[in-house]
């Protein structure tokens, strides 16, 4: 009796592993700044070279990202444009959808809004955490979101993570080398973050810049009419 | 004779022409120059002129999206991102529209508690108060319609969860559902009728009741916030002595007050269009997706009093019955307020102490509808409800037994 108690005690108290992964882990901060032109740039030739194999932005124009950034049209068409003609096109996925479900079950979704509905922080935390797991069928599983579709295609450049469980606490863990280290890694992913937010909502970098001289406008107009009203009210007590 | 009085004399001439058929001059000072209100307005004046301003930016900034928008559910919501990213400055129109529907809702909030507040819904002004309730309905109505149109995840599930809630009145519950929907599910076809509502029917609507509510309210004249009769007191000309035309005066103080809300306006516009997913909430920039329930669903903030309610009543239908409730109970208010005075200044204790109480229970009623409804929120959100309906429904007692201060006879 007392053995089975301690038993349903410690299975309360142990969960196992995957159980645990369910629950929400805390996002990194991606911490990136979309008015860094150059982060941006390095962002684009990430996407470009990482995402857009399986990922359409189907919002997004080569011409936009080549003006907002300071790309030149040749340029574009030398380094970005990989499966685009025209520089007016948006970027298409080089896999069609319907290879897409074949092969992982379902499409890649769209990335044009993907920083908007889901935040940077969530994408950056997201591609961190990849770990090998030979129960599935890519070899590997997420953190942040289980069970994924989603290779861990920056493999090469990360390398492979082990899921730990050390006492309280999960940790994930590279145990075999990429070619990059955790900084540069981690530079690597707020760039492509960077990117995502810029594709999400491309005038957010303008936007602002506006709504100062909208205010200013309006607060000069705002002292005109402060005069205005006092001269009108002048004599009423 | 000089050129300018030559112009003078034509212009009145013209005008001339134009009174022997048509009343413009004579509207022109009943309801703009010679139209009196008191001079004793506070800040919380404005917000009817406010209210006007941004139904303005509504219309024209909704003629403009109308141009480029698709009301299809395949289009629409790639159409909404071709507005943002490929019309010219549709970015702008876009966000100046959806941050006008939330500005909407704040202005005419407080519109409503300044009324509230001075006891402008009393004799002689019951009519211009429910005429403004009428104006408050539509608007949710609009709102509701519009918030569908981008058809992203938050708009098809929240219109899925809002009109479901007509399918817990008993008999014709379901079959009222499928009209509103006109489906089995929200689909096209909802989405197309949803678009005929928000950009006719109800804007028609709104037009003609605020129409309604300024000739009502020019009928009987405007309250001010010591609750007093302006009218009583007249010169010899019969303009009331407190009272001061509409323009120049309270025309060059709007002008300030629409200037300062401009700049919080674009404050939002510019620097924060999604007010952190509460103007426009993050789970709305993924396409409608029939088959995938978002993991939570809460309407846009200006609905989530009512949605609390709603939850808090652990029965479908009372809850939607307590909803409903939550909704028309201020439409009483003209009878419900038994008090002699108007206006909160010559209140006493009682009254102060409900109206604050009441403002707190309506806050915190629209922070717990953005809360998941578990645990220690729902029975939080019971204890505000009962606060919220316990203000309307124990008004007519309070109001009478509390002790009011002498009211002045003229503005102070």
């Amino acid at each position: 009796m007392k053995l089975r108690f301690c038993i349903l005690i410690s299975a309360i108290f142990f969960t196992p592993v995957g159980a645990s992964a369910a629950v929400k882990k805390p996002l990194m901060s991606a911490n990136n700044d979309i008015y860094d032109i150059e982060s941006l740039q390095r962002g684009a030739r990430n996407f470009m070279n990482y995402c857009s194999g399986c990922h359409s932005a189907e919002y997004i124009r080569y011409d936009v990202i080549g003006e907002d950034l300071g790309i030149s049209q040749s340029q574009l068409k030398e380094y970005l444009m990989f499966n685009a003609q025209q520089t007016f096109d948006t970027i298409n996925a080089s896999m069609t959808p319907e290879d897409a479900s074949g092969w992982f079950g379902q499409a890649p979704p769209d990335l044009s809004l993907a920083a908007r509905a889901k935040g940077t922080d969530y994408i950056y935390t997201f591609l961190k955490s990849f770990y090998l797991d030979n129960t599935s069928p890519t070899g590997v599983d997420n953190v942040v979101l289980v069970g994924t579709s989603m290779p861990n295609v920056l493999w090469e450049l990360q390398g492979h993570q082990k899921y730990l469980q050390n006492e309280n606490e999960l940790k994930l863990e590279v145990y075999i080398p990429g070619k990059m280290n955790e900084e540069e890694f981690n530079s690597f992913l707020r760039d492509t973050s960077n990117f995502l937010e810029y594709i999400s909502e491309p005038v957010k970098i303008k936007r602002q810049a506006l709504g100062v001289k909208v205010l200013f406008f309006l607060a000069f107009f705002m002292i005109l009419a402060y005069f205005l009203k006092k001269e009108v009210w002048k004599d009423i007590k | 004779m000089t050129d300018n009085t030559k112009k003078i004399e034509n212009n009145s001439k013209l005008l001339a022409w134009i009174d022997e058929r048509f009343p413009y001059s004579e509207t022109m000072k009943e309801h703009i120059t010679e139209y009196y209100a008191s001079k004793n307005f506070n800040v919380w004046y404005v917000f009817g002129v406010l209210a006007m301003v941004v139904l303005v930016i509504q219309l024209l900034t909704g003629i403009f999206l109308t141009m480029n928008y698709k009301p299809s559910s395949e289009e629409a919501f790639s159409s909404v991102e071709y507005i943002m990213r490929d019309v010219e400055w549709g970015w702008l129109i876009r966000y100046m529209h959806s941050t006008g529907a939330s500005f909407f809702f704040i202005v005419v909030y407080l519109h409503m508690f300044r009324a509230m507040l001075y006891g402008s819904y009393k004799k002689p002004r019951e009519l211009i108060w429910i005429i403004g309730m009428l104006i408050f309905l539509v608007l949710m109505a609009e709102a509701f319609a519009g918030y569908l149109l981008p058809w992203g995840q938050m708009s098809y599930w929240g219109a899925q969860v809002i009109i479901s809630i007509f399918g817990a009145i008993p008999f014709f519950g379901e079959a009222l559902v499928e009209i509103i929907r006109g489906d089995y599910s929200i689909s096209d076809i909802t989405l197309n009728r949803f678009f005929a509502l928000h950009v006719i029917v109800l804007p028609l609507a709104l037009i003609a009741l605020i129409f309604v509510h300024i000739v009502a309210l020019h009928e009987v004249g405007s309250n001010n916030p010591d609750g007093i009769e302006i009218k009583d007191y007249k010169n010899d000309q019969g303009i009331p002595i407190d009272g001061v035309a509409f323009h120049p005066y309270h025309t060059s103080k709007d002008l300030v007050a629409i200037i300062a809300f401009l700049m919080v306006f674009s404050l939002v516009v510019f620097f924060a269009p999604d007010m952190g997913g509460y103007f426009l909430e993050y789970a709305n920039f993924e396409k409608a997706n029939p088959s995938a329930t978002p993991e939570h669903i809460a309407p846009v903030w200006y609905f989530t009093p009512y949605y609390a309610i709603l939850r808090a009543v652990p029965d479908k239908l009372g809850g939607a019955i307590a909803m409903g409730l939550s909704v028309l109970l201020p439409l009483f208010l003209p009878w419900l307020d038994r008090s002699k005075v108007k206006s909160i200044r010559y209140r006493g204790w009682i009254y102060k102490f409900a109206l604050t109480t009441f403002v707190i229970s309506f806050i915190s009623l629209g922070v717990l509808g953005v809360l998941p409804a578990d645990g220690i929120y729902v029975s939080m959100a019971r204890f505000f409800s009962i606060l919220y309906f316990a203000f309307f429904l124990l008004m007519p007692y309070f109001s009478m037994i509390d002790k009011t201060k002498p009211v002045p006879d003229r503005v102070t």
